[in-house]
């Protein structure tokens, strides 16, 4: 992954490795049996709030490249983004294996009954077509339909936040704060857009996205 | 005290969660926070030479070896007292589950008195060292399923509600049984805040449910006092019902004609019903009721499978025979 300075470790490196930082402090709490009286039902929290972390932060990436004007942050974007997939698959699996013990019957009647489990598994699945579809290869094969499909990752987001909120009993403040944030990220897209219409009114097509 | 603990169990800790803790090789928070009380309290009663060491004290001995109730099988195998008191659901204190354990410690139990009032002969208010000493105290290890999906068993102390509603001689116009909770908004941050529902915390039963024998009132679980964010002083136990029908630290119990305006049944009626049985086939219109998570159980244990009336569906599917559960959630 490290193309551009062989023999150096670069920011993404960095990267890779802190990104791996949850899941090493999740089994140091499980080891440690520190994750309270429900330490499964934690566990899948803590994977699904690292889920929807990773999920900011890919979003977060290119509002992040119009502001500095710091190219070639697709890496970065592309990285993140796999990490969001990463997290959200150890998440559907710490509810299939760790939770419900492969009780497929069970799991099928939770899964049916229970809508906030509904916009999780629409989430995934967004999440999962864009982890598929992340290789080079697939991005020159689908054409102008990656972007297309790519822009899914904003439908994600707030299915996500569904999925957070739906499952809540009380009102509580942290989805709120994960939604406030999405839509500063969506905001700033539309923002700029119309920015760009301003500037430079149908003169060059947009190259930088 | 924690990571020693871990250490020396090894590597079998990784997959594995909560080994059981004997009770008695942790210091209970309730005793710790209340340490020099207790010391004054004895040295007191030492130099007195009365017995004015108080509840607390004498309870502790007291209540290790009560009789089991009759009606339930003991087979039932008790979550580790560690984890009751640590995953409480009090929001008078916070949303969260542990904080309890700690904000709950402010409150004031002490004088406590418990007023039953309404459709009855003679309203009384009892004091709760009368109502220790008047009632038979007993052991009934229950199930306790949360309508979020998790339960345990718990071995309360305590005595059927009944008895203690025949001292004021209910009248037959009395249909409902209304509970109010305390309301102490300089200890209860959520109160003080006015968040999430409307305090003082209410719930109700019909006049049938709260005189049947397995309703109790608990001042106790695992032989000792309540601890506060388990509902001390004195609490309701349902044990057929979801959790948020127990309601804890009750100062008050009214004999209506018609039923009680329950708080979660304000806040949102079509999610928490009047009578909020547990019920598998019957889903809480966001997520499903059919399994729950035992605390206590590890990693890759199957979820338990959600029972009818929690179980106790022999004892009291009768009351519920002409009803549609569906309707009646």
């Amino acid at each position: 992954m490290n193309i551009n300075s062989p023999g150096k470790i670069n920011l993404l490196d960095w990267c890779f490795v802190a990104s791996l930082m949850p899941l090493f402090w999740l089994l140091v709490n499980i080891g440690f049996d520190n994750l309270g009286a429900n330490p499964i039902q934690a566990v899948e929290i803590r994977l699904g709030d690292w889920t929807l972390r990773f999920l900011c932060i890919t979003m977060a990436i290119t509002p992040i490249q119009i502001v500095t004007k710091w190219r070639g942050m697709s890496d970065y974007r592309r990285l993140f983004g796999l990490y969001t997939f990463f997290y959200a698959t150890l998440h559907v699996l710490a509810y299939i294996l760790v939770d419900h013990a492969l009780q497929w019957r069970i799991i099928g009647v939770d899964i049916m009954q229970s809508s906030y489990i509904w916009f999780g598994v629409l989430t995934y699945a967004i999440i999962f077509l864009l982890a598929i579809t992340t290789h080079k290869s697939a991005k020159k094969g689908m054409g102008k339909y990656w972007k297309k499909l790519h822009r899914l990752i904003y439908l994600a987001s707030i299915t996500a936040i569904m999925h957070y909120f739906w499952q809540l009993k009380g009102n509580q403040i942290q989805p709120f704060l994960y939604l406030l944030l999405i839509l500063i990220l969506l905001a700033f897209r539309i923002i700029d857009k119309r920015r760009d219409r301003q500037l430079y009114p149908a003169v060059i097509p947009d190259s930088r996205r | 005290m924690i990571i020693n603990r871990v250490i020396g169990q090894g590597l079998a800790m990784i997959i594995k969660t909560k080994k059981h803790i004997p009770a008695s090789e942790i210091t209970d928070p309730l005793i710790f926070a209340q340490r020099r009380k207790i010391i004054k309290a004895v040295l007191a009663s030492v130099v007195a030479g009365s017995g004015i060491a108080g509840p607390l004290v004498n309870n502790q001995q007291k209540w290790k070896h009560l009789p089991k109730a009759a009606n339930f099988p003991n087979s039932l195998l008790t979550t580790p007292i560690e984890l009751v008191k640590n995953y409480t659901n009090y929001y008078e204190f916070s949303f969260d589950k542990e904080e309890p354990a700690i904000l709950a410690q402010t409150l004031r139990i002490n004088p406590w008195q418990v007023e039953i009032t309404g459709e009855v002969e003679k309203a009384a208010t009892f004091n709760l060292e009368d109502i220790l000493n008047s009632q038979n105290l007993e052991e009934h290890v229950y199930r306790f399923r949360c309508v979020e999906g998790w339960s345990m068993v718990v071995p309360w102390v305590g005595f059927p509600l009944v008895k203690l509603l025949n001292l004021v001689k209910p009248l037959s116009s009395a249909k409902f049984v209304k509970f109010t909770s305390i309301m102490q908004p300089e200890n209860m941050p959520f109160q003080r805040n006015k968040i999430m529902l409307d305090w003082p915390y209410i719930e109700g039963l019909r006049i049938d449910e709260a005189t049947h024998p397995l309703t109790i009132l608990a001042v106790g679980m695992y032989g000792n006092i309540l601890p506060k964010q388990n509902g001390a002083p004195l609490r309701l136990v349902v044990p057929w019902k979801y959790g948020f029908k127990s309601i804890k630290a009750i100062v008050k119990i009214e004999l209506l004609k018609k039923p009680p305006i329950t708080s979660w049944n304000k806040y949102a009626p079509n999610e928490y019903g009047f009578y909020a049985n547990v019920n598998p086939s019957v889903p809480h219109p966001r997520w499903s009721q059919i399994s729950e998570r035992q605390l206590g159980s590890s990693f890759f244990t199957p979820r338990r499978k959600t029972e009818l009336f929690n179980g106790y569906g022999e004892q009291v599917a009768s009351m519920y025979a002409d009803m549609d559960l569906r309707h009646f959630i």
